[in-house]
């Protein structure tokens, strides 16, 4: 009833009644194509250029990066940034195969617990679907494996991303997920898809900035050089 | 909230007093312009993205009923539900109903620009619900009891004392002699307060800078993270959307994304960017357990097809008002409602009425700067224009200025006349300027003018005067 309210109202001011069959296979047709518009040339580029742009941006926006050879690598580098920072030696981590299968029992100082991060919970860790070096912002849709509230409620957001997974736009991000998800019948899209660039951060008071207002404090991705192509000393 | 616009002119008189709100003003506006500039420099194909996003918004409203209609059929094929809402009236009262469906007694809310619009916080509360806002902004207005004076940053017109007084005030279970070194205390106060509201909330209430046909999603901008954690805490997610706010595509919405924190806040991306899509899927391991959409006309689809369906383009990213130079020396609040600057003084008038908001678009110098950097290209100098031509046809000017824009318009349009009336007038100035030493230090009815600064006489030609003579001796 509403919805024919707004819908009449909004086909009269347009002078105009429902779209014709042939005008509306026009549109479909648009949607099924979802054309890309211009894409700056910034993130255009080589391999190691690109991987390098990321780690510049997420930098820029206050977030910290190493790089790591192997996944093998990832407890002793989480160990040793909390150890730096001072921070507690427990985490909550995604439960994604790729965390869950690292070599945690070298680390057994590390006590790490899998599933959704709870509010007391002060470190957690997430696994990067994709990077976007164009602003060096970081994908993460949510699912069984990556929960929503591992990016929101710790302070200290830990990110594992390999490096074959930083593209150049976003629009290369979103060809990613599409990939992997219209296999499926149920929606393209996850219930949630946030883009993070940088910690948390408020101007509000006196547009001072200050980081850390609701969500993480800290964000630090740890960056898997799994892609040959991509190595600093490649080019 | 009941529009004081009527009385924009008291208001601005009483901004100009203001002593906090002038240094408040002071210190945003420089920020503002430095920070879009830069991160305008740095995407050198910014200007063409502004042309794509206007394109991108013109084509959508052309076929608005299609692209709602598309981005509904998804929103409820992902499981969540859509409430079409024709007036405010409508959108209070379906939040209220999901509200007291699942028994919620606290309601988290990020920022949203609509809930301000159909002021729904006084309607929950006065029907036994405590909205709680979570923008560190937007929290400290609501202890205060003010209303937003800028669309993104609502509380710019506070100092850092404003601040630590109200946070004594309404903090009383904390030691009242606790000192505020910095201002991360004051953060990280509001952080631990706002902590326990999130986790208590049964419903969490956001807006949504765009909504996505392709795939029936909602997206949201913070920078703080609180928006993300209104929507994913509690049982219930609802989003307050307007229906302008459709794209068709991720893609066109990622171009809409490229312009609008650059415009906003000169960041080159927001900190979180989030697209919702329907509530917990079976698998999830966190997330609402409901997803409601309140899709709020309330007067936008009569401006589809007459001179001001422009406006429908605004992404709400504030750069109009902060180039503004009325804005920029009498604030938000002087305009009286819910959207000030520019881009308000267009829609205020459309969805409370010429007769309530009359002055808004007077409120210009139509110096054109708020056109030059809108992301979306919207022309609001000729909005603005137009609505001046609505009051005046409405006879709503007062009418001193209706009997001097008559005059004028007369000899406008007899051109001898208005010739012979100027050079009159600039032979008379001329002489009296040649006897007060080339200058006037008071005018009759410029007085205001004149108190600060000497009026340089006129030497006593007309501009056209001096025009038709230069060309005669050139052609000689």
């Amino acid at each position: 009833m509403s919805r024919e309210l707004i819908l009449s109202s909004i086909r009269r001011h347009l002078r105009r009644g429902p779209l014709p069959p042939d005008h509306r296979l026009m549109l479909a047709a648009r949607l099924a194509q979802h054309p890309r518009h211009l894409i700056p040339a910034r993130s255009r580029l080589p391999r190691p250029e690109q991987i390098a742009l990321f780690i510049s941006q997420v930098e820029k926006e206050f977030g910290t990066v190493v790089r790591l050879s192997g996944l093998e690598d990832v407890p002793g580098a989480i160990a040793e940034y909390l150890a730096q920072h001072n921070l507690p030696t427990r985490l909550v981590a995604a439960p994604h195969p790729e965390i869950t299968a690292l070599p945690w029992g070298e680390r057994p100082l590390l006590e790490v617990r899998f599933g959704r991060a709870e509010p007391s919970d002060q470190v957690s860790l997430q696994h990067g679907f994709a990077g976007i070096a164009e602003t060096g912002t970081l994908m993460l849709p949510s699912g069984p494996e990556r929960p929503t509230t591992i990016n929101l409620l710790a302070d200290t957001a830990l990110v594992l991303l390999r490096a074959s997974r930083v593209v150049g736009a976003y629009e290369e991000a979103w060809d990613l997920l599409r990939a992997e998800r219209s296999g499926g019948n149920g929606p393209l899209m996850p219930r949630n898809v946030m883009l993070v660039t940088g910690p948390s951060r408020s101007a509000d008071i006196e547009q001072t900035l200050e980081l850390g207002a609701h969500g993480p404090r800290r964000l630090h991705v740890l960056l898997i050089d799994d892609d040959p192509a991509a190595k600093p000393d490649a080019g | 909230m009941l529009p004081t616009s009527p009385a924009f002119k008291e208001n601005a008189a009483r901004a100009l007093q203001e002593e906090r709100l002038q240094k408040a003003l002071a210190r945003t506006k420089p920020q503002f312009h430095t920070k879009r500039a830069k991160a305008v420099a740095a995407l050198p194909e910014f200007e063409q993205i502004r042309d794509i996003g206007r394109d991108i918004k013109n084509h959508t409203l052309q076929f608005l009923d299609h692209y709602l209609e598309t981005w509904a059929e998804n929103v409820e094929r992902a499981g969540g539900h859509v409430h079409w809402c024709p007036t405010a009236e409508d959108a209070r009262a379906a939040v209220l109903a999901i509200c007291q469906r699942v028994g919620a007694r606290i309601v988290t809310k990020g920022k949203s620009m609509i809930s301000e619009e159909i002021a729904l916080n006084d309607y929950l509360e006065r029907h036994g619900i405590t909205p709680v806002e979570t923008d560190l902004g937007e929290y400290i207005l609501q202890l205060r009891h003010e209303p937003p004076s800028h669309i993104i940053g609502p509380a710019f017109h506070l100092n850092r004392e404003d601040w630590e007084e109200s946070f004594r005030k309404s903090h009383t279970d904390l030691p009242p002699d606790r000192v505020f070194r910095e201002r991360r205390d004051i953060l990280t106060e509001a952080r631990t307060k706002l902590r326990e509201r999130f986790l208590a909330a049964d419903v969490g209430i956001t807006g949504a800078n765009f909504l996505i046909a392709e795939t029936g999603t909602s997206v949201i901008v913070t920078n703080e993270g609180n928006g993300d954690l209104t929507q994913t805490l509690p049982r219930v997610h609802i989003v307050l959307a307007s229906i302008e706010k459709v794209v068709p595509t991720l893609e066109d919405a990622t171009n809409m994304l490229r312009l609008l924190a650059r415009s906003a806040t000169g960041q080159d991306f927001s900190v979180y960017t989030t697209f919702s899509t329907g509530p917990r899927r079976p698998e999830d391991p966190d997330g609402p357990e409901e997803y409601h959409v309140i899709l709020l006309d309330n007067g936008r689809s009569s401006m589809l097809g007459s001179p001001f369906q422009d406006m429908l383009r605004c992404i709400r990213c504030a750069a109009c008002m902060n180039h503004c130079p009325v804005y920029n020396v009498v604030g938000g609040h002087a305009y009286g409602w819910v959207y000030p600057g520019p881009m308000g003084a267009v829609l205020t008038p459309t969805l409370i009425g010429i007769d309530q908001a009359g002055h808004l678009p007077n409120a210009s110098t139509f110096c054109g700067r708020c056109e030059s950097v809108c992301p979306v290209r919207i022309p609001l100098p000729r909005m603005m224009r137009h609505w001046r031509e609505r009051e005046f046809e409405r006879h709503l000017t007062p009418s001193f200025a209706r009997t001097n824009l008559r005059l004028w318009g007369f000899f406008a349009r007899h051109p001898g006349l208005y010739r012979l009336a100027t050079r009159a007038g600039a032979a008379l100035l001329g002489w009296l300027g040649k006897r007060r030493g080339g200058r006037f230090t008071a005018l009759p009815l410029a007085g205001a003018w004149t108190r600060g600064r000497d009026f340089p006489a006129p030497e006593g030609e007309t501009f056209f005067a001096r025009y038709q003579r230069l060309e005669r001796s050139h052609a000689l």
